[in-house]
């Protein structure tokens, strides 16, 4: 309920950040070195299960509250074979990067993307334990780990039947980043890597920076199912520096 | 392989409003930035997809700031509120936007943050609100202190509110900050400063008294554009 005199003394621009001279996208800006107690939550690196990676529950001070994550509703494992991507954020030194945060995007085993833009209809290739978004937080010593499942092939585009080779989408945030660097995981094991539309726009001599190196010992977790193990390091700058793309 | 995939949204790039990776008077930057020119892709479904089942992956909502034990949180009580758009300005409904800020005397409930700024037991400083149909938001907080950084001599950082928008796919992902009108750090800070000065303002809440309540809080306007979608909808190839 606004007065005649209220209005009188209201500013003749419009009130917002978006006025029509400035119109446009929000610019990006970094997320800085103290977004643990936000953005991830304890369990955030596991699509597949009840474990607690991916959050820094050490960085929270006692006392105060962080954002709790979703709660788990007993939901049974997800389909399709059971991985492990660990590895490490490196500088420009070689140094490890103790504040950046990894963020992953999937198909499931059917190759179905779950959520918005879904593709198709894929109701029957839906997996109701499989959501495909995940986020590490890395540790002190700059690494993170993955718990999730090998993604299916997606196609390269909606309406043509080339396929891509299974991957998964990164993000990668940080102090020091003032936007998302994009990347993409590959596998190392994959013999479709070859044909795949995206790795062959990548020179080369640097596709080898976007292939998850299987680890061929034998693996089991905790609760002794098999897993296959893949080491994955994301290198900033300087030697075997990592692809980024952008889109 | 199946013929009755549905065409999707392809996005824009980014306008020239987003800053570049390095920025050497945001000193981090030097030695985080990729060297190597980014490798330019197509869009596939993997970047026109995105995660959306809020609740499920995150967990419920938390719009006031101010109250996470029930107790009230000490500083100046601010509203905030807006819309998500698009840059057809199209509403960006059902988009997650996470929030984190430092509390009234520029503190981060946070281990790393060790200066003398006092904590505050009633402040979390985290929040997570999702946009209605209309890609509207609002939450309630209060204004963040500015707090010193090492970046540089004397170096603070303005006021401001982290936030980060999980849109309608991958490829639209933005994380910003939020920072106040009439703040004179904005000038002189590395970070907004990434940003061309003739697209600063856009960062830069505006004070509404239509959405400042009598005896409460003072309201803040502020309206985040995401990328839009490409003029030429996809055609399908032969």
């Amino acid at each position: 309920m606004h007065t005649q005199q209220q209005n009188a003394a209201a500013p003749a621009t419009p009130l917002d950040n978006q006025s029509p001279g400035t119109f446009g996208q929000t610019p990006w800006q970094t997320v800085g070195p103290f977004f643990h107690f936000s953005l991830p939550w304890n369990g955030c690196a596991d699509l597949t299960g009840p474990s607690q990676i991916g959050g820094r529950p050490d960085l929270i001070p006692g006392g105060c509250a962080a954002l709790r994550g979703p709660e788990r509703r007993g939901v049974a494992p997800p389909k399709g074979e059971h991985i492990r991507i660990a590895g490490y954020v490196f500088d420009a030194r070689g140094n490890p990067v103790p504040d950046a945060l990894l963020e992953i995007w999937q198909a499931n085993a059917s190759g179905y993307y779950r959520g918005s833009g879904a593709f198709g209809p894929g109701s029957a290739r839906v997996d109701a334990n499989f959501h495909g978004f995940g986020r590490a937080a890395t540790a002190a010593d700059g690494s993170f780990c993955f718990h999730t499942i090998r993604p299916g092939r997606v196609p390269f585009t909606p309406t043509l039947s080339a396929l891509q080779a299974p991957h998964i989408a990164l993000g990668v945030l940080g102090r020091g980043l003032l936007k998302r660097l994009a990347t993409r995981i590959y596998f190392s094991d994959e013999p479709g890597n070859a044909e795949d539309p995206v790795l062959g726009l990548v020179p080369a001599d640097r596709r080898a920076t976007l292939l998850a190196q299987r680890i061929d010992t034998p693996q089991t977790d905790a609760a002794g199912a098999a897993s296959v193990h893949y080491r994955f390091d994301v290198r900033l700058q300087g030697e075997r520096e990592t692809v980024f793309f952008e889109y | 392989m199946n013929a009755q995939l549905t065409p999707a949204a392809a996005f824009r790039g980014e306008d020239e409003a987003q800053p570049p990776l390095l920025f050497a008077p945001y000193a981090s930057t030097v030695e985080r930035s990729p060297r190597e020119p980014l490798v330019r892709m197509p869009q596939t479904p993997t970047e026109q997809s995105g995660p959306n089942e809020w609740e499920a992956l995150f967990g419920d909502q938390v719009t006031d700031l101010t109250r996470p034990h029930g107790a009230c949180a000490l500083g100046q009580r601010i509203i905030v509120c807006g819309q998500v758009l698009d840059e057809d300005r199209r509403p960006a409904a059902d988009t997650l936007i996470e929030i984190w800020q430092a509390n009234a005397a520029g503190r981060y409930a946070h281990e790393r943050d060790q200066w003398d700024a006092p904590l505050d037991p009633n402040f979390g400083g985290a929040g997570r609100v999702v946009t209605d149909t209309q890609g509207r938001y609002r939450y309630t907080t209060v204004r963040p202190g500015a707090y010193p950084w090492g970046n540089h001599y004397n170096a603070w950082r303005p006021a401001h509110i982290h936030l980060s928008l999980l849109g309608p796919a991958f490829a639209t992902r933005l994380i910003t900050q939020m920072y106040f009108p009439d703040d004179p750090l904005i000038e002189i800070d590395p970070i907004a400063n990434a940003v061309p000065r003739a697209y600063r303002a856009r960062m830069v809440a505006h004070f509404d008294i239509g959405i400042t309540q009598p005896s409460h809080a003072l309201g803040y306007r502020f309206d985040i554009v995401l990328r839009g979608r490409t003029a030429t909808p996809l055609r399908p190839e032969t």
